[in-house]
């Protein structure tokens, strides 16, 4: 091969997909053939994993840059394949879909939120935060505004929300590797984090870079794939996106034929009916609860670490800004295609005169079918004739909002391969999310505790076996957290967000937009917006009824202003920056020029 | 860089920031405003859904693609106009 790594991108990651892609159909064949479904489950997810370990293995580095910051030569292209890796967790891939299916509009403002988040990203932070030179989100933080306290303020918000987060993503890595291969659920946490440690040890920034890449292929690949083969099953054509309107008209007369909302007669642990209509926006509170959601979604999104330092990995500003916006294309693909999987699921289930649907159905013939009957047996999904009508109604079909992805294939008669497949993508999302994660925290950890506060003179050899340790200790401990099941994958997700955005946005905002922001101020935001946050958190938890609507999935609605007010006010009581720390911010905002850090600070 | 870009640099910020506040009006409008109003939304239609359920669907995830692929074109227009590009 001609030319570096960098100029031979595309080749490879061209010759990977059409070997995905061959692996599929080899995986195909031996369905024929009369391999068993649980066999193949565990090839694609061995195989998979197998080989993000062997990219993590090949990038290994002894270099500070190249571990941080990934040698800061990454293409805006492949930069935006590894953020949305990096950003669509176990959550987006396997939640999302299930999410819309049961909770209809209201719970769109998660896919809005987090796509939104990126227009935040893209004008108010990324150019500016790669110019700065910075390796770490706590290090922008840390120079701009002067001083430990501040520095160390970041990396403690820093590393409460992605510890929150991470928990969650190895929890999800844990139930879907315990499924596909077949083992307790706590081996399979285990087994999970293993796969993560071999994706980032080695090689850093570097090695997640590139296994994220790959990742997403897999994971877009296990999510469009099955969706379309439906789609064109139900006559909704190659590309459901812009034909599925239909089908959100025939669901809305469904549900009053089915008589959707009426609650279950009867509970079933842990699974629950279909209540809330597909398509019914109200007004009034729940628009407020609404554009709540999206809005804090979208400013912890900005507010992401883990995101924001994807962005210190390319060559140039204006590289860091485009690749902004193929991150939001690549993510974009996935989450417009959630609702559609949501809707065509429905409909499939609802639709009597479809040979997949269920309801309305003789109750017999629907205990007899082989989905049922496996989702049953691990208590994701139960039906039970309430009324003992012999048919089967709405409210007496019983199911894991959690499921939908990833029976959808089994719900539409797809082969077993689709499956395998779609078991293989969420393992990509939450792996490649969980690595960007335990990498951001540990980096913090290592850059900005460890070799700027506590032991400035540490040479690159110690730092770099110092920020590997870290990795597996907080890996260690997130699946220790992880493996007691403590809250539902999207409660910690949402949480994270929320504690993010409380405590970041605005120092990380005014860092760069208002030059007068000044070091007590950036303490009094970060301080203060993340214990206003977190006090809200625990006002809710212990008891406390929510004020107009402001859950624990929204509590950055109280942070955020108190951060804000209390940044200004701080920053205006007291002095204005210096002389040094102005010229730094001017800098800053102009993409030409040295980066402010160098690299080897 | 020299003391005598000062000028341009001031102006080469303002212009930075009016990009930026068209940018987050726009966001304000499709994040928050058409989602307000879904339920009047979904009295019209469009390609076949009701009008609100595809804002949150698709519509407002579009249009943020598209609003960052503009405003970076824009902002490097700026850039350019000020000499400030990365060569």
């Amino acid at each position: 091969m001609k030319g570096g790594f960098i100029e031979n991108l595309p080749r490879i990651y061209g010759l990977y997909t059409g070997g995905f892609i061959v692996f599929i159909l080899i995986m195909a064949l031996f369905e024929q053939m009369g391999m068993s479904a649980e066999t193949i489950g565990i090839l694609f997810v061995a195989f998979t994993v197998v080989i993000y370990a062997a990219i993590g293995w090949l990038s290994r580095t002894m270099q500070v840059d190249a571990y941080y910051v990934a040698g800061r030569e990454v293409p805006p292209v492949f930069n935006g394949m590894a953020t949305a890796a990096d950003w669509m967790s176990g959550a987006s891939f396997v939640a999302l879909a299930g999410g819309v299916y049961f909770g209809g509009h209201g719970y769109l403002a998660f896919v809005v939120g987090w796509t939104g988040g990126y227009v935040l990203v893209a004008s108010l932070m990324a150019p500016y935060l790669r110019k700065f030179g910075c390796y770490t989100v706590p290090d922008f933080i840390g120079t701009r505004y002067g001083g430990n306290l501040a520095r160390l303020c970041a990396v403690v918000v820093l590393v409460v929300a992605s510890f929150t987060y991470v928990t969650a993503q190895i929890n999800a890595t844990g139930t879907i590797a315990s499924r596909a291969l077949q083992i307790p659920f706590e081996v399979g946490v285990w087994f999970g984090l293993l796969g993560i440690l071999l994706c980032s040890m080695l090689g850093g920034m570097r090695a997640v870079t590139w296994t994220q890449v790959a990742q997403y292929i897999v994971l877009i690949i296990a999510y469009l794939a099955p969706v379309i083969w439906m789609s064109n099953k139900q006559g909704f054509g190659i590309i459901p996106h812009f034909s599925y309107g239909e089908a959100v008209l025939k669901i809305a007369e469904l549900e009053v034929t089915h008589g959707v909302g009426t609650p279950a007669t009867e509970s079933v642990a842990g699974v629950r009916v279909l209540t809330t209509l597909h398509n019914a926006p109200g007004t009034g509170l729940s628009s407020w609860k609404f554009v709540t959601l999206a809005f804090c979604m979208m400013a912890g999104t900005a507010s992401l670490p883990h995101i924001l330092m994807r962005y210190f990995t390319t060559a140039t500003v204006k590289a860091a800004r485009n690749s902004v916006g193929w991150s939001l294309f690549f993510i974009f693909l996935l989450y417009f295609t959630a609702p559609a999987l949501a809707t065509l699921t429905k409909l499939q289930v609802m639709d009597p005169s479809l040979p997949t649907g269920i309801i309305g159905k003789a109750f017999a013939d629907v205990a007899a079918l082989d989905w049922i009957q496996k989702w049953s047996s691990v208590g994701m999904l139960a039906i039970r004739d309430s009324n003992a009508d012999g048919i089967l109604q709405i409210n007496e079909f019983f199911m894991r909002p959690d499921i939908v992805v990833l029976a959808t294939p089994e719900i539409a008669g797809l082969p077993y391969v689709v499956s395998g497949l779609v078991a293989a993508g969420g393992m990509a999302a939450a792996m490649s999310t969980a690595d960007g994660l335990l990498l951001a925290i540990a980096n913090a950890l290592s850059h900005d505790l460890y070799y700027k506060i506590i032991d400035p003179k540490a040479d690159t050899k110690t730092r770099l076996i110092v920020a590997r340790i870290l990795l597996i200790l907080i890996g260690a401990a997130g699946a220790a957290v992880a493996s007691l099941k403590l809250t539902g994958i999207l409660g910690a997700v949402a949480w994270a967000f929320c504690f993010a955005a409380s405590g970041l946005f605005f120092p990380l905002v005014l860092g760069v937009w208002w030059k007068r922001a000044n070091r007590a101020g950036a303490i009094a935001g970060m301080v203060g917006g993340f214990a206003a946050g977190t006090a809200y958190l625990v006002y809710l938890r212990t008891g406390g009824d929510p004020w107009i609507g402001i859950d624990h999935l929204r509590f950055a609605i109280i942070g955020m202003p108190v951060s804000l007010v209390l940044m200004v006010a701080a920053s205006l009581m007291t002095e204005e920056p210096s002389k040094e720390i102005q010229k730094m911010v001017d800098d800053t905002r102009v993409p030409r020029g040295k980066e402010i850090l160098s690299a080897d600070h | 860089m020299s003391q005598d870009d000062s000028a341009a640099r001031v102006a080469h910020w303002s212009k930075t920031r009016n990009l930026m506040i068209i940018v987050m009006i726009i966001w304000f409008i499709f994040s928050f405003v058409v989602h307000w109003f879904a339920k009047d939304l979904n009295g019209s239609s469009f390609l076949g859904f009701p009008l609100g359920n595809y804002m949150a669907a698709q519509g407002s995830l579009a249009i943020f693609v598209v609003l960052i692929a503009v405003s970076n074109w824009r902002q490097n227009q700026i850039d350019k106009e000020f000499g400030f590009d990365e060569e």
